[in-house]
Parts: structure tokens; C-alpha cells; sequence
């Protein structure tokens, strides 16, 4: 029975793959081919449930996969079925389910309605990886795509100016929130010495000894959980971007920003329940966090003039109220709550068009000029103050740009990296850097312990050059490359027994890097005009090269389509938990390179197009 | 004060003349097409198309690739490409311009000059000003202007914009500002738009240019705000506010913005540039790829002109039969064509009429309870009267789905964990059984089918707000005169006459009210037709109008009817005031009306690709009403898409031509007026309204990212007054792509029937109207009545003109034709 639940992930994933290889312009098979399997999954899946519960709802867990195994290290995915998946399951499925047959009248004849598609079952793939994982690895598979494929549907109309912006924006408060699972992860593999499943979590009472004589440990992973999920459930402070992912076709931000991917923070929080349950000041942050966010998106949904904004905002403070209810440990509560803000924001925002009819014709009949509102209790300092900084979104928009700018104003520091100074000086130091490793036996100890971090803060400037050029694609494209390689380096000072662990990790960055910086190459043979200094809009002629320079930006951070993926997480089993600083160096590396990547990808391939012999919007549109 | 009047700068002109071009839809509910580039109409028309393009960069024709495209098709036949270049550049010039159309490579990227100066900021200063101040402004008018999303309304606002702003600021710890200075000179209010000028640009003679640069980057919400000051009671929560307050808050946001990342000493925008920015406002010059454009453009629209003109001449006109069983009016809409061809051909003892759709009554209706007035009539007129609805039977239903509680903190998580399952199931309901919804914008909810009116003014006191409640007796004369004498109608009357209006129900469409009559002000027109029915069948009246000439039978009846144009369903009005024998005929005739709803809905669903129309017509129109109230289904119905004729004259002149529901069509007989009066009226709206559907139809076309609102998929509701991408993007006027993505970018061609120098005389009366034809933004043709000769409208007179013939086929029946096809369907003769 156990097996079955493997099944449950790959229907998506087929739905995916299949979705690629129909023609764009066959319209009605792609959409009758998705909507009889999400159809399928969703029925199958309910029927599934049925047999659980009459079976007694046990836990399910399943080991299906081992993609790595080393002395002391495994690999493996795995996959988990408890309550929480049955709920967020049950309710993803249906609403998938309902709005792709929204989807596939709503969107005829428009431009890219494969790729709609194509990045709904990648969305979906995500999401059923996500809510089946058994492990944080599993999981973080699922996050991963979720986190591009949001960009992607942010982004769907891609040769705007704003949904682009918005798109990157989002990306990269995902990215941050990512650090906090890989951070999780890595102190899991030191606090539990091996990839730990949720089932081991819940029965193993070696856990609780774990985190018993660990607090400070268990302290910081529960905090990394809660940083990630409050990214993704769109909790203070990163709140501002939920509404601003309402850029794509209403029905993408009904389901995706409404409700499924919002409420995954929630999720997170679900899962690793045993993590935080018995670490009280966690519990109170939480709670803390969830209160706050609650009455902080409260204020900002009243003033929103906006539908699609004040929806938003209202599902924000909601999930606020789901947090305390999880703080204070209500979990069958919790999980009722998401599916009824889930439905609810995803109704209201698919006939959300239907307001102006609606609310002018009430207004015609029962019009009151100037109604009382309960701010109007409050003296008039606090009320216009409060109103002030509710309309201005409590600068939590500003705040979230404040927060990259240091790296910007670092990057531009770093103007000395240019295309000579990496061809004579880095590229050399690094030979040396192989050299050192080599003899690393003749190195004095002082020198040696500094050595990692050395590299890894010389692999953290490349990326931040990356992050913050202008001009030069091939450079920025290079430094990323390079980023890993020092990081690799670092690492293989660290322990001896991993050069084939190096290997792995750095063969889907050779792979995909070269795939791109052929890319990249070629494209310049074609157009004269590709920068990184504003949007070029390539994608509007290049489809294609478009589409193959997303999968090496994939490859090159990390995603699960190379042994990056595995190698990335290995090598962080190898930095020791007092190495805080490398902990630190690589960890915004690998940040920093899938924001950066994606960065290029944006300023390439998207945006308004530079060449001006079509029609094309005007950029405040 | 002495500087101030040496300076170059007028800011009043300079904001005059912003307020002409900048893009004038008013907020949603008053929907009304207009010109997109009426700025520019007062040049000839490819004058005025190089220039909008080559100032603010719009697309004004289609590309080159797609004329070409046309060509290869036979959509541009090579005789009237030849045509239009042999009038042009002369026949011998004809190979090199064959040529140059066909085969030459032409540079087609644009760039505008608006914004050039602008830009400035951005390559010397490495400042996105727009990023930074556009989503603060967006923010902030939006929520002034609110009609009635937010929760917690702009706390002040009585004062006007900025006043309000700077009270709210002056009791605020919180500021929308970041520099001192700025506050200061907000709150002192020191801010008058030259010396923010002085500041930001310090060169008063780019002071204008400038401001459009500034106003254009987001042409859309300075559009809204203009529109709001020039007519405030275009809202329901009226706000005052002024595109100069506009002005003069984006100027202290950048002066802000620019403050905050340059300190307080930065030197003005003028003495960075780099060379002069090109004037906005220089002559511009025609380009050879300009011609070619234009030459394509004529032969596309003659070669469909001269197919309808070569489809005129084979109508054979029959003996006009005396309409026994009924006489039909519908609105001069375009929509209406296809079901007067239907209604004609299932009961051949009929007769239908074309007219605009308020039937010549304009008034002010107050639906009960209601706490508004809305206009019916034209948009320009401003009636005097008022009708209101009295004694409704029906009850209004709500959905909590759109209520304030479910966005509260407390009552939102009880909502969300109640209603929410709710709203699961009706997610489902929607998808797998769409029904009418409070969500649904019904045109036959505009007024109470069994509601009394208060037509008749019983007491000249009886005023409301300065409105007479109901007309008197000879108001009513005057304008069901008017009426019948318009149409032609004047004698011959059938048992039972029929007043239709229409209207349209959709759901999900926040340009809901550009489907209803544009006659009456975006809205249904069944007030309308009940009132001038009322009127015709008034015992006074009919004896009036006896002494005027007008002779109606007591056995005539006249009845009102709604025709719902997304529905394909007509409702009658006060049935039960019909007499017993008209009351059996009735009975027949609603099975006519039904029949030829049927056909009409399957000849619309040859356009609509979800709907299969080798079915029969019931099951298609079953599927057409679906389509109606389906939430995810962006196009209700197509509208005014195709739309490129009007016809104003006899019905003899195109019964049984197939005319693919492309033609506004006006009743009119020249018989009754030799000397054109009564055609000075039908025609003087005609350039406002059909040419401003016609021209807003083309510019969204050819332009939809621009002058169109773009695909609808992602739109965001904006204050209830507009729609955006996204919630920081500028305000979309204009159409959405999926109204207009089936549009033929084609002038409006208007045909009357009449002689060229009567015609002539007529629109020269008026010199608005005269704009329209002589600047060839609408082409026109007089059709001899006597000789049948086409006179075509040209620099100033009339000209015989001869079409390329055509071959127009003779059919018995459409229905095989329209089955199979999906594009525009060329003329038919149907016999």
C-alpha cells in the first residue's frame, strides 16, 4: 500500500512532462490531457483516503529512493503520509483540479498557454513533493520548485516591465527563506548524525534525548524552520510580496498566491512540529510573529483600494491567526482554518472582476457618504498616523529592498573583478589555491584552519560581483561558476575523504555552466544589444535559448535536475558545526548564485523587449 | 509677481493642453467609447497617425508583416492596392510603389520623443525616479479616489486632494515624505508647480515637456484624474481633485526621491543633459515606410468597402410590402443587424426599423430604493426629466463572498473557517453548473420588468432636485415625432410595433457597461423603450400627432422589449396592455422572436471556439446563456468586434444582404426629407458614437498594449472606477484584448441614402461633425436615391465613385456558411 503514495507524485510530474511535448498550438488536447489527469490524481487520491481511514490511519512512511550512499551519509527520498498531508493534499488537489478547467476556457488564445500550463504541473509536481516528503531533503525538493515555478507564473507575462520586477522580487525572499532550510538541514545532520525522516521525528525517542542535549542546536533549527516559513507564508517581515505576486492571470494568483503556496509556511511548521514542540521561547516567537503579522495586515487590508491587494493582505493576517493556533499547539484547528482561508481567498479572487459590478450596484442602493469605522474612536494623531503607515504597507516594501542593499553597495566595491583581473589573478590563485590542497600536509595548522574560510569569502566576493554587474553577461555568468568552485575548495580543506563528493558536486555546474556560457555566447553572435544594465526581452525572439539558459541558471544553483543538488547538501555535512563563519561564507554563496543566476536570466531574456518593431507595453503597466 | 509674467512657461496652457491628450475614459461604470486619439483630430487622418506615433510611440496601423500577410491572403486585393497607389502616386509610378509595398525592407522599430527628457534621470543621475514615486502616487490617489473597496476610507477628503494630504500629514508621525525640505514646502504649501520645476528641471523652457513626460509615464491614472475633475459625478462617492494637485505631488516626490539619495544639493535636470532632448511638439515628417502603411491601410479598407458597395448594387429592390403582422425598432447597434436579417426572414410580413437605442427619450431613471439617478441618453445631452421605478416586486440578493467582514481579523477567522467550505462549493457549482449569481451584471435587473414608471407629469411642480418628474403631454408629442419621423414611419402602421432597447449580462467583466446601449450612457435601454411605448400609446398623444399628419390606428400598439445581446433573450414589457386580438398575434410573434434568437445565438457562435455550431441552434443558445453567467469564460459575448459600416437609410437598401453583423444601421427616409433636417440629427451622433466605437475598436487593435488595455487575464480591480495589472501598475483605458483580438482594423464606412448635395449641405451644418468627414477619420458615400450612383465624400465633396467590383453570390441559406466559418464572412445575398 505503502507504494502507492509514490504515485500520488509522479501523476503530476507525467502531467508535466507531458505538457512539454504537446505542440503550442493544440490547445485543447494540452488542456483536456491536464485536466483528466489532475482530475485523475484528485480522485484517485480521495479514494486513497478513503481506504486510509478505513484501514485506521496509520502513518505511512516510505523510503522510495537512494540517490547517494556514502560511509555514514545516505541520500534518499522519501515520502510521508499522515493527517496534514490527507488536509493539505485534499485541498490542493481539489482546487488544482477545479482551476485548470477554469484555466483552460479563461485562457484561450492567449499568448503562452502552454507555458501556462507547462508551469501549473510544474507547480503542482512541486507541491505533491512537498506535502509527500518524508524528509527535509525530500521536502526541500519540492520547495526548490516551488520557488521557480513561482517565478515563472510571477512572470508570466513576461515582456512586461513590472510582473518581471516582481517576479525577481519574490524570488528572492523565497531564496532567503531557502537558506533557512538548508541551515535546518545541516544542523539536523549534526544534531541526528544522518538525514532524518518526519516518521523517525514523531516515534523516535532518541529525538527528544537529541534535542534535549542539544538546545542551542534545537534552538537554531527551529528558528531557520520558522524564518523559512514566514518567507513562504508571507509573515512579518516579508509580508509586502504577496500582493505584489499578483501579477499573473487571476486564476494563477487565485490558487498559487490565494492559497496553496501561501499556506505552506504553515505547512513547514506542521511537519516539523517535534522539532519546536517542546522548546517553549520558540513557541512564543511564533506566536508572537503570528500575532503581530495578524493585526499589522489587518490595518494594511483595511485601507487597500485595491481587490486583488486587500484579498491578499486579509489571507496574510489569517495565516498570522494560523501560526498562534499552531504556536499554541491547535493543530486539528490549524489545519481546518488553512483549508477554509485556502477556499475562501481562492473564490474571492477568481470573481474578483465581478466587484465592480457588485459593489456598484449595492453602493447605488445603499450608499452612506462617510461610514464610521472603528479608527474613528481613535484620537486623530494615532488615526492619521495609523492610516499613514498602513497605506505606505509599514514600509515593509522599502524595508525588503533595504535589505539587499548592503550586498549591492559590497558588489559595486568589488569593481576591480573584471574579465582580466579573473583571467590572470583569480584563476591563478585558485591553481595555487589546488596546489595548497594538494601539499595541504606542509601547511602549518594556523594557517591551514583559516584557509577554508579564506576561500569561501573569495568565492562570496565572485558571487556578489555576479549579483551586482552590469554590463558584462559572460563575467557575471563566470563568477557564479567560480563561487562554487572556491566553495569547493573550501570544503576539501575541511575533510580529506571527498574528492569524488567534490566531483559530484561540481559536475552539474561544469555541465550546465558551459551549456549556458554557450548560450549566452551565441546569443551575443545574434544580437548586438545584451547587457545586464536593464531588461533586454530576448525571450520575445529567442524562445528557445531562453528556455535552455533556465535550465543551466537551474543547474548551476543547485536545483534537482543535476548531482549538484546532492553534492550541495553533502557538502554541507562537512562543515563542522563550530565553523560558523565558513557555515556563513557558503551558505550566502549559494544564496546570493541562484539570485544572481536568475538575475540574469531576468535581464536577458525578460522584460520589455529592447528592440522597438512591435507593439510593446509601456513599462508603469 | 513681475518674474512670474516674464516667464516663458503658462502653466495653465501647458496643463490645458496636457489634459487634450492625455486619455479620456471615464471611470467604469460610465463606460462610453470615444476616439482613442481624439487629441489628434483636428489633423487629417495619416497626418495625425505618423504624429501620435512618432510623439508618445503608439502603434497606429497594422505592422508591415501583417498587411503583407492580408495581401497574400486576397484580404488587400491587388486591383484596389493598385487602385489606391495610381491615385496616389500616379499610374506610372505604379511598379516602383507595387514594389515598395510588397517586397522593401523597411527599419519599423519606433522610438517616441516622449519621455526623452526624462530620461535624463535615469543615464546621468542612475535614478529610477518611476520605481520609486509611481507605486507612493498610485497608492495614494488610489485610495482617495476610492469608491468602495477599502474598509477604512481616506480619513479626510472633503477639502479637495492636496488639502486633505496635507491635513492628514500635518496630524501624522507617519509621512509620505522622507526630505525636510519637501515637508516643508508641503506643509507650508509652497508648492506651486513652476518652482517645484525650478527645482527639479531649472529650465523653464522644458517646463512643458517636462510635465508630459512626467504625466505620460503613466498616462493612465492622469487620464482617470482628469477625467474625475472635469465631471465629478461620474462617481457615486464624488472626490475632488485636479490633474495640476497631480502634478504637484509627483513633482514633491521627486524632488523627495531625489533628496533622500542625493542630499539636498543636487543640480536641476537641465544642466546634465546631454545635448537638447527633441522638442515634443516639432513638426513631423512622412516617411516612406509611413506611406506605404497608409497606401496598405486604404487598400484594406476599399477592398472590403467595395465588396459591401459591389453587394448594394445587387440588391434588387422589391415593392416595399405593407408590414401585416408586426413593425419591430431596435438599436442602431451593430449587434442587432443579424437578428432584424432573422426576424425578417421567419415572418416575411414584417418590417424592422434601426434607430439609436434611447428612442429619442432622454431622462434621468431612479430605480426604487434606489439612492442615484442614472442617465439615459446619450452621454453629451443633459436631460431634464426624471423617471422613477415605483411599486418593485422583486428583491435584491447578496454575496457575503464581496462583504468587508470576511477581511476583518476576528469575523475573518470565523468566516474563513465557516464560509470557506461554502466557498469550496460554489467554486464547484461555478465550474460545473454556471447560474446567474448576484455576481452576475443582468441587464434585465436594470429595472423591474413589473415595476410602474412615473412617465406622465401630472403636475409641473412635481420637481425633483431641479428634475421634472415625467413629461407632459406635448413633450411626449415632440419626441415620439421625432422618433417616427426619423425611422420613416410615418404611415402604414402594423397591428403591434415593437420597441426593443438592449442591453448585455456578464460576469467577471469589469467593462461590463461598454456591452450595454452606448445611447443610453453605457446602460440597458429598457426604460427606454417602455417609456417611449408608453407615450405612443397614450389616447392624447396619438391625437396630436393626428394633427400633425401622423395618423396611428387605435388597433396599433406599441410595445417595449429588452433584447439581451450576450444572452440572445428578449423580455416584453406591459404584455398585458395589448388588446385581446393583438394580445393572440403577440403569441405568434414572440415564437418569431424566439426562432430567430435561436439563429441569431448559432450565427454568434461561429466566433466562439468552445461552442460547437454544427448544433442546432436550441442547444447552442442553451450554451450561448451558459456562456453568459460562466465566471471563467473572459469573452461573454464579442461585442462591437468587426464593426466597420453604417447605414442610414432604407431598410430596401441592404434586405437580404449578409453583412456579418459589421453594420450600425440607422432608419431613415429621404422622401419625408428633401431637405435634410431630420437627417442633420440622425448624424450629428453618429461621428461621436459610432465613429468613437469604430476608432476605439481600431486603436485598441492595432495598439493593445498601448491604446488597449491589454489581455484582461491579469487585471486587478482598481478603487471601482478601474482596472490595473497587477496592484502597483498604471491604470488600462481603452478595450481588453479578448473585446477587440478579432477586430478588423477598419474606418468606419457610412452610407447614406440620399442626394450628395443634400448630404453635403448636412454635414458641413455642424462643424464637429464636419471634423470627422473632412479629416477622414470616418469615410463616407451618398447613395442616389434615384440613380443608385455612390458619391464618395473627398476633400470637400462628392464625387461619383464606381467600386472594384465584386462577385457577391447569391444563397438560400447562410447556415452551411456560417458552420464553416470562423473569419469574416465576405457579402451575401440571402433569397
Amino acid at each position: 500500500m505503502q507504494s502507492i503514495i509514490q504515485y500520488f507524485v509522479l501523476l503530476p510530474f507525467i502531467g508535466f512532462v507531458i505538457s512539454l511535448l504537446i505542440p503550442r498550438k493544440n490547445e485543447k488536447l494540452l488542456s483536456n490531457i491536464i485536466v483528466y489527469l489532475v482530475g485523475l490524481h484528485f480522485i484517485s487520491f480521495i479514494g486513497f483516503v478513503g481506504y486510509w481511514l478505513y484501514i485506521g490511519h496509520p502513518l505511512i512512511d516510505f523510503k522510495n529512493l537512494v540517490l547517494f550512499q556514502s560511509s555514514g551519509y545516505e541520500f534518499f527520498i522519501d515520502f510521508y503520509f499522515d493527517k496534514v498531508t490527507v488536509v493539505y493534499m485534499t485541498v490542493g488537489s481539489f482546487l488544482t483540479f477545479l482551476v485548470t478547467i477554469y484555466c483552460s476556457y479563461y485562457l484561450h488564445r492567449e499568448e503562452g498557454y502552454k507555458r501556462f500550463f507547462n508551469t501549473i504541473m510544474f507547480f503542482y509536481t512541486g507541491y505533491n513533493i512537498t506535502v509527500f516528503a518524508g524528509n527535509l531533503e525530500t521536502l526541500f525538493v519540492g520547495w526548490e520548485i516551488l520557488g521557480i515555478s513561482s517565478f515563472l507564473l510571477i512572470a508570466f507575462y513576461r515582456d512586461r516591465y513590472l510582473p518581471v520586477k516582481n517576479a525577481f522580487k519574490v524570488f528572492s525572499i523565497y531564496r532567503l527563506g531557502d537558506v533557512g532550510l538548508i541551515l535546518a538541514m545541516w544542523a539536523c545532520h549534526h544534531l541526528f548524525h544522518e538525514n532524518i525522516t518526519f516518521f523517525q521525528l514523531k516515534h523516535d525517542l532518541l529525538v527528544n534525548e537529541h534535542l534535549e542535549s542539544h538546545t542551542l542546536i534545537g534552538i537554531f533549527v527551529a528558528i531557520m524552520i520558522l524564518i523559512t516559513a514566514a518567507a513562504k507564508s508571507a509573515q512579518l517581515p516579508f509580508s509586502s510580496w504577496l500582493p505584489r505576486a499578483m501579477e499573473g492571470p487571476t486564476p494563477s494568483s487565485a490558487i498559487f498566491y490565494g492559497s496553496l503556496s501561501v499556506h505552506l509556511g504553515a505547512f513547514l511548521l506542521l511537519r516539523t512540529y517535534v522539532l519546536w514542540e517542546h522548546q517553549t521561547s520558540v513557541r512564543v516567537l511564533i506566536g508572537l510573529l503570528g500575532l503581530t503579522t495578524s493585526i499589522v495586515a489587518t490595518g494594511i487590508a483595511r485601507v487597500q483600494s485595491s481587490i486583488k491587494s486587500q484579498i491578499a493582505y486579509s489571507s496574510i493576517s489569517q495565516i498570522g491567526l494560523i501560526f498562534i493556533e499552531l504556536a499554541c499547539g491547535f493543530e486539528i484547528l490549524s489545519l481546518i482554518h488553512f483549508a477554509g482561508n485556502a477556499f475562501l481567498r481562492t473564490y474571492q479572487l477568481l470573481v474578483s472582476p465581478s466587484t465592480v459590478s457588485y459593489l456598484i450596484r449595492e453602493q447605488f442602493y445603499n450608499f452612506v457618504p462617510r461610514p464610521k469605522s472603528i479608527e474613528d474612536s481613535f484620537s486623530k494623531k494615532i488615526k492619521y498616523t495609523f492610516y499613514m503607515l498602513s497605506l505606505k504597507e509599514f514600509n515593509l516594501d522599502t524595508l525588503m529592498y533595504q535589505l539587499w542593499r548592503p550586498l549591492k553597495v559590497m558588489g559595486k566595491s568589488l569593481n576591480f573583478i573584471n574579465k582580466k583581473n579573473v583571467l590572470y589573478y583569480f584563476i591563478p590563485a585558485y591553481v595555487i589555491g589546488i596546489a595548497l590542497l594538494i601539499n595541504e600536509d606542509h601547511i602549518p595548522k594556523q594557517i591551514h584552519d583559516y584557509l577554508p574560510t579564506l576561500f569561501s569569502f573569495i568565492g562570496f566576493a565572485m558571487v556578489l560581483k555576479s549579483y551586482t554587474e552590469r554590463k558584462n553577461v559572460h563575467l557575471a555568468w563566470v563568477l557564479i561558476i567560480m563561487n562554487h568552485f572556491w566553495i569547493a575548495l573550501a570544503i576539501s580543506f575541511n575533510e580529506h575523504y571527498m574528492y569524488t563528493q567534490s566531483l559530484l558536486y561540481l559536475s552539474g555546474i561544469v555541465v550546465m555552466g558551459t551549456v549556458g556560457h554557450f548560450t549566452i555566447k551565441k546569443l551575443k553572435a545574434i544580437e548586438t544589444h545584451v547587457d545586464l544594465n536593464q531588461f533586454n526581452g530576448h525571450a520575445y525572439e529567442h524562445p528557445k535559448f531562453a528556455f535552455v539558459f533556465l535550465l543551466s541558471c537551474l543547474g548551476l544553483t543547485g536545483f534537482p535536475i543535476t548531482p549538484t543538488f546532492i553534492g550541495e547538501d553533502i557538502i554541507f555535512t562537512h562543515i563542522h558545526e563550530d565553523q560558523v563563519a565558513l557555515a556563513f561564507f557558503t551558505t550566502s554563496s549559494l544564496i546570493i548564485d541562484g539570485i544572481a543566476a536568475i538575475r540574469i536570466y531576468a535581464r536577458v531574456f525578460m522584460g520589455p523587449h529592447i528592440k522597438t518593431y512591435h507593439e510593446s507595453a509601456f513599462k508603469s503597466s | 509677481m513681475e518674474t512670474h509674467n516674464s516667464r516663458r512657461f503658462n502653466e495653465h496652457e501647458a496643463i490645458h493642453e496636457l489634459r487634450h491628450f492625455l486619455p479620456a475614459q471615464a471611470p467604469l461604470k460610465d463606460f462610453i467609447h470615444h476616439n482613442t486619439l481624439h487629441a489628434f483630430q483636428n489633423l487629417k487622418w495619416d497626418k495625425a497617425l505618423i504624429r501620435a506615433e512618432k510623439m508618445f510611440g503608439y502603434k497606429v496601423s497594422l505592422s508591415l508583416d501583417e498587411y503583407r500577410n492580408l495581401y497574400k491572403a486576397k484580404r488587400i486585393k491587388q486591383e484596389n492596392l493598385e487602385r489606391v497607389i495610381a491615385e496616389r502616386k500616379g499610374k506610372e509610378n505604379l511598379p516602383l510603389w507595387l514594389n515598395k509595398t510588397l517586397t522593401r525592407d523597411y527599419d519599423i522599430s519606433t522610438s517616441p520623443r516622449i519621455g526623452e527628457l526624462r530620461h535624463f534621470w535615469k543615464s546621468q543621475y542612475h535614478i529610477n525616479l518611476d520605481s520609486v514615486t509611481h507605486p507612493k502616487i498610485f497608492r495614494i490617489l488610489c485610495s482617495y479616489l476610492d469608491q468602495g473597496i477599502s474598509i477604512w476610507k481616506f480619513p479626510v477628503h472633503e477639502k479637495g486632494f492636496l488639502t486633505s494630504l496635507r491635513e492628514i500629514e500635518k496630524n501624522s508621525a507617519a509621512s509620505i515624505f522622507r526630505s525636510k525640505r519637501v515637508k516643508k514646502l508641503f506643509q507650508e504649501n509652497r508648492c506651486e508647480i513652476s518652482s517645484l520645476l525650478d527645482i527639479l528641471v531649472g529650465d523653464e523652457k522644458l517646463y512643458k515637456q517636462y510635465i508630459f513626460d512626467q504625466q505620460f509615464a503613466h498616462q493612465g491614472w492622469s487620464g482617470m484624474v482628469c477625467s474625475i475633475e472635469d465631471q465629478p459625478q461620474s462617481l457615486l462617492d464624488p472626490k475632488k481633485i485636479s490633474l495640476q494637485e497631480l502634478i504637484i505631488l509627483e513633482s514633491l516626490l521627486e524632488i523627495d526621491t531625489l533628496d533622500s539619495k542625493l542630499g539636498e544639493n543636487w543640480s536641476p535636470l537641465s544642466h546634465k543633459l546631454l545635448g537638447t532632448p527633441l522638442d515634443l511638439f516639432a513638426p513631423v515628417e512622412t516617411t516612406e515606410l509611413s506611406e506605404v502603411l497608409s497606401i496598405f491601410q486604404n487598400a484594406y479598407e476599399w477592398t472590403y468597402y467595395d465588396n459591401v458597395l459591389s453587394g448594394l448594387k445587387a440588391v434588387t429592390p422589391e415593392p416595399k410590402k405593407l408590414a401585416t403582422s408586426f413593425q419591430a425598432m431596435f438599436c442602431i447597434d451593430d449587434r442587432e443587424c443579424s437578428l432584424r436579417r432573422y426576424i425578417e426572414l421567419n415572418d416575411h410580413d414584417c418590417e424592422t426599423f434601426g434607430t439609436p437605442g434611447f428612442f429619442t427619450v432622454e431622462f434621468f431613471f431612479k430605480p426604487e430604493h434606489g439612492k442615484f439617478y442614472s442617465k439615459l441618453c446619450p452621454a453629451p445631452v443633459t436631460p431634464k426629466h426624471l423617471i422613477k421605478e415605483i411599486d418593485t416586486k422583486s428583491v435584491r440578493k447578496k454575496d457575503v463572498h464581496f462583504t468587508n467582514q470576511t477581511h476583518s481579523l476576528l469575523r475573518g477567522w470565523l468566516i474563513s473557517q465557516t464560509l470557506g467550505f461554502w466557498s469550496a462549493l460554489r467554486l464547484f457549482l461555478n465550474i460545473f453548473r454556471p447560474t446567474m449569481s448576484p455576481a452576475t451584471a443582468h441587464s434585465f435587473n436594470h429595472m423591474d420588468q413589473f415595476a410602474l414608471l412615473t412617465i406622465e407629469n401630472k403636475d409641473p411642480k412635481d420637481i425633483e432636485n431641479g428634475l421634472q418628474i415625467g413629461f407632459n403631454v406635448d413633450e411626449m408629442v415632440t419626441r415620439v415625432e421625432a422618433l417616427l419621423k426619423s425611422i420613416g414611419l410615418v404611415k402604414d402602421f402594423a397591428p403591434i410595433i415593437y420597441v426593443i432597447g438592449h442591453g448585455s449580462s456578464s460576469v467577471n467583466n469589469p467593462h461590463y457597461a461598454g456591452y450595454d446601449c452606448g445611447a443610453c450612457s453605457g446602460r440597458p435601454g429598457s426604460v427606454n423603450a417602455r417609456v417611449i411605448c408608453y407615450m405612443a400609446n397614450k389616447k392624447e398623444v396619438r391625437e396630436k400627432l393626428k394633427q400633425n399628419g401622423i395618423t396611428i390606428p387605435e388597433s396599433t400598439q406599441f410595445l417595449g422589449g429588452l433584447h439581451d445581446t450576450s444572452r440572445d433573450e428578449i423580455a416584453f414589457f406591459d404584455e398585458n396592455s395589448l388588446s385581446p386580438a393583438n394580445q393572440d398575434s403577440h403569441k405568434r410573434n414572440k415564437l418569431t422572436f424566439s426562432k430567430s434568437l435561436d439563429s441569431n445565438a448559432k450565427e454568434r457562435s461561429r466566433r466562439l471556439v468552445s461552442i460547437d455550431t454544427h448544433l442546432s441552434a436550441e442547444k447552442i443558445h442553451e450554451k450561448v446563456k451558459t456562456r453568459s453567467v460562466s465566471i471563467f469564460e473572459p469573452r461573454p459575448e464579442l461585442n462591437h468586434a468587426t464593426n466597420t459600416l453604417c447605414i442610414v437609410g432604407s431598410r430596401e437598401l441592404t434586405k437580404g444582404l449578409f453583412l456579418d453583423r459589421r453594420a450600425f444601421m440607422n432608419s431613415y427616409d429621404y422622401r419625408i426629407d428633401p431637405e435634410g433636417k431630420i437627417l442633420t440629427g440622425i448624424m450629428k451622433p453618429l461621428g461621436p458614437v459610432c465613429g468613437g466605437i469604430n476608432l476605439e475598436y481600431f486603436f485598441s487593435r492595432v495598439d493593445n498594449h498601448k491604446l488597449g488595455a491589454g489581455t484582461k487575464l491579469p487585471h486587478n480591480v482598481m478603487g471601482l472606477f478601474g482596472v490595473a495589472n497587477g496592484i502597483d501598475g498604471d491604470l488600462r483605458p481603452g478595450l481588453p484584448l479578448q473585446m477587440v483580438e478579432v477586430h478588423d482594423p477598419i474606418r468606419l464606412l457610412i452610407i447614406v441614402e440620399h442626394f450628395p448635395n443634400v448630404v453635403l449641405s448636412t454635414i458641413k451644418s455642424f462643424d464637429p461633425m464636419y471634423e470627422w468627414f473632412i479629416n477622414e477619420w470616418i469615410n463616407l458615400i451618398a447613395v442616389d436615391p434615384e440613380t443608385k450612383q455612390f458619391f464618395l465624400f473627398r476633400e470637400g465633396s462628392f464625387v461619383p465613385y464606381e467600386p472594384i467590383s465584386q462577385i457577391v453570390e447569391t444563397v438560400k441559406d447562410m447556415t452551411p456558411i456560417i458552420e464553416k466559418t470562423l473569419d469574416n464572412i465576405p457579402v451575401y445575398l440571402v433569397k
